[in-house]
C-alpha cells in the first residue's frame, strides 16, 4: 500500500477543510477501497475518512421517502428493509451479496461506488483501460465469462458488481450529494453511472469532491418484488446475471413494473425498454420473453459470456411470470413472495 | 490518546495509517489468533468482532477504529471456561489443521447473537429451507480448505441449541 495522508470528516462542512481533492478518495467501510489499495490499483495521496461521520449512519423515514444515510451498513439497511414490505427488493438484493462480515462493514454509499471485479482490472500486469487509460482491454480477447453484454464498448466490457445498486435502480432511488461549496443535488441511481465509451476509468457523474450524503428511496405503493440472482455457487459469489423486479397487476393488466438487471451491464441496468413494452398490457406468458428481446436487442457477447444473453432472458421471463402469478393469486400483494 | 480496545485492554492506535487491524494485532499487540489467510476479505480466517459485529480484520484500517471495542478469539473464552461454541467445536471435531478455526468461531459466536436478534438471511426468502441451509449461508464468509464444514455446522447447531436459540 502506498503512503497517504488522512483527513477526517465528521460533518459535511469539513469538506471545506480538505486541502486538495487531487487524487483523493473518500474512505467509508473500505471493504473494496482498502483491498484495491493493497493491490496498488488505487493509490490515493489523500483519504477523506468518513468513519466519524455519525449523522450519515441513520435512516430517516418521512411521508415521501426513506432517506438512507451514506454510512448505513449493508447489514443495517438489509435488516431495516426486511421489515418494510415496500422495500423487500432491497433486502433481497443486499442479503444475496457478499458475506455477513463484509455486509457489516460495507456502507450504502460505498456499495454504489464499488469497482468492477474484472480479472484484468485486478491484474496489474495486464492492460486495462479502466485502471490505466489507453493501455487496452485484455478482457475482450481473454477470459470474459463474467463480463458485461450490455453497455459495453471496444474499450471496456467490465460488469458492475453490485446487487444493491440493481435494486436501487429498480426502486428509482435518488442519490443526494454535496460538494465543498455546499451545493447539493439529487441524482437518480438510473443516471449515476456512465457507460464506458472511450473513458471507462470515469464510472459515475460525480465530481471528485462530491460526497454522497444519502440514498433517498421514494415511498410509493409497490407490488410483488423479486430479486433473483444466478451465480456459480449459492453463496458469496457475484451475479452471473440477476433480475430485480417489482410488478403490480390491476384487473389482469400490468399496471406498473420496475425491472433492472445485474451482472450483464457495465452499470446496473435499468430495463426501461422492457418496462415500457410491458406496462398497460394484459399479462400473458408470451409477453415476458418479448419484453426481454426488446431490452436485449443491443446485447453483444464477447465469447465466453455469450451465454449471459439467453440466461438473462430466461431468468427475467421466469421472474416476471412468478411475480405476475403472485399478483393474480393475491391481488394487491406487496413484498416478497416468501419471507419468514 | 487515540486508542482502541482489544479484549478489554486499551491500545494506542498505530502511527502508520496503512496498518490494518490484522497486522496491528500481529505486530503490535502480539495476538496471533486471528489468521492471515488471503489478506483480501475472501477467506474469513481473520474474522474478529467489532462492537460485537463480525468483520474481516484484514480489510479494516486500524486508524478508523478509534474508540471501538474489538474481540478476538483470545477474548471469546471467559474465566468460567470455553465459550459454548468452542466446546462444541471440540465435541464435534470441527477442525482439522485449525488455521481457519479462530475465524470460524468468532464468526459463529456472532452468528448466534444474530439469530437471537432475528436477523434475516437470504434463505429466509425461499419457500422452504432447513436450519443447516441457513447456517451454511451465514457461515459462507469462512472458508475451510480441509473441508471440515459438516462438523462446523454440527458445532454451530449444538451451540445454538444449548443457548436456546431457535
Amino acid at each position: 500500500m502506498r503512503p497517504f495522508t488522512v483527513n477526517r470528516l465528521t460533518d459535511t462542512q469539513h469538506l471545506n477543510d480538505v486541502d486538495s481533492f487531487e487524487n483523493s478518495r473518500f474512505l467509508a467501510g473500505g471493504t473494496n477501497l482498502v483491498d484495491l489499495m493493497k493491490h496498488q490499483i488505487e493509490t490515493p495521496d489523500t483519504l477523506v475518512d468518513l468513519s466519524g461521520w455519525e449523522s450519515a449512519d441513520t435512516i430517516e423515514e418521512t411521508d415521501e421517502t426513506y432517506q438512507i444515510g451514506a454510512m448505513v451498513s449493508n447489514t443495517d439497511l438489509a435488516n431495516f428493509a426486511y421489515r418494510k414490505e415496500d422495500l423487500s427488493l432491497l433486502s433481497q438484493a443486499l442479503l444475496s451479496g457478499a458475506t455477513v462480515q463484509l455486509r457489516n462493514r460495507a456502507t450504502t454509499g460505498g456499495n454504489l461506488l464499488q469497482r468492477t471485479r474484472c480479472y484484468y482490472f485486478y491484474d496489474t500486469n495486464q492492460p486495462c483501460n479502466k485502471r490505466q487509460p489507453g493501455s487496452g482491454c485484455a478482457a475482450l480477447d481473454g477470459f470474459n465469462r463474467i463480463h458485461a453484454v450490455l453497455g459495453t464498448s471496444e474499450h471496456c466490457i467490465a460488469s458492475h458488481p453490485s446487487d444493491m445498486a440493481v435494486a436501487m435502480a429498480a426502486l428509482d432511488a435518488k442519490v443526494k450529494t454535496i460538494n465543498p461549496a455546499g451545493n447539493s443535488r439529487h441524482i437518480p441511481v438510473r443516471e449515476l453511472y456512465r457507460l464506458p465509451g472511450d473513458t471507462p476509468h470515469i464510472e459515475t457523474v460525480l465530481g471528485g469532491d462530491e460526497l454522497i450524503v444519502s440514498v433517498d428511496i421514494p415511498k410509493r405503493p409497490r407490488g410483488t418484488q423479486i430479486y433473483r440472482k444466478v451465480r456459480d455457487r449459492s453463496s458469496y459469489a457475484f451475479a452471473l446475471v440477476s433480475v430485480a423486479c417489482d410488478v403490480t397487476l390491476k384487473d389482469g393488466v400490468i399496471d406498473d413494473v420496475s425491472l433492472a438487471f445485474g451482472g450483464v451491464g457495465t452499470m446496473p441496468w435499468h430495463a426501461k425498454s422492457a418496462e415500457d413494452f410491458l406496462r398497460g398490457k394484459t399479462a400473458t406468458s408470451d409477453l415476458y420473453a418479448q419484453a426481454c428481446d426488446i431490452e436485449l436487442s443491443a446485447a453483444r457477447g464477447a465469447g465466453s459470456n455469450d451465454f449471459k444473453i439467453p440466461l438473462i432472458k430466461r431468468t427475467a421471463a421466469f421472474v416476471l411470470e412468478q411475480a405476475v402469478g403472485q399478483q393474480m393469486a393475491h391481488p394487491g400483494h406487496q413484498g416478497a413472495i416468501h419471507a419468514r | 490518546m487515540a486508542a482502541l480496545t482489544i479484549n478489554g485492554q486499551e491500545y494506542a492506535l498505530p502511527d502508520d495509517p496503512r496498518t490494518t487491524l490484522l497486522d496491528f494485532l500481529h505486530q503490535h499487540v502480539k495476538l496471533f489468533g486471528a489468521k492471515k489467510g488471503c489478506d483480501h476479505g475472501q477467506c474469513g480466517a481473520c474474522t474478529v468482532l467489532v462492537e460485537g459485529e463480525r468483520m474481516n480484520a484484514c480489510l479494516l484500517l486500524a486508524f478508523q477504529l478509534e474508540g471501538k471495542a474489538i474481540t478476538t478469539i483470545e477474548g471469546i473464552a471467559t474465566d468460567d471456561g470455553l465459550h459454548p461454541l468452542q466446546q462444541a467445536f471440540v465435541k464435534c471435531d470441527a477442525f482439522q489443521c485449525g488455521y481457519c478455526t479462530s475465524g470460524q468461531i468468532c464468526s459463529g459466536v456472532a452468528l448466534m447473537s444474530e439469530l437471537e436478534q432475528n436477523t434475516p438471511s437470504t434463505v429466509w426468502f425461499e419457500s422452504d429451507y432447513s436450519d443447516n441451509e441457513d447456517i451454511k449461508e451465514r457461515m459462507s464468509g469462512n472458508l475451510c480448505r480441509c473441508g471440515a464444514y459438516s462438523n462446523i455446522i454440527d458445532a454451530v447447531n449444538i451451540a445454538r441449541d444449548n443457548k436456546g436459540v431457535s
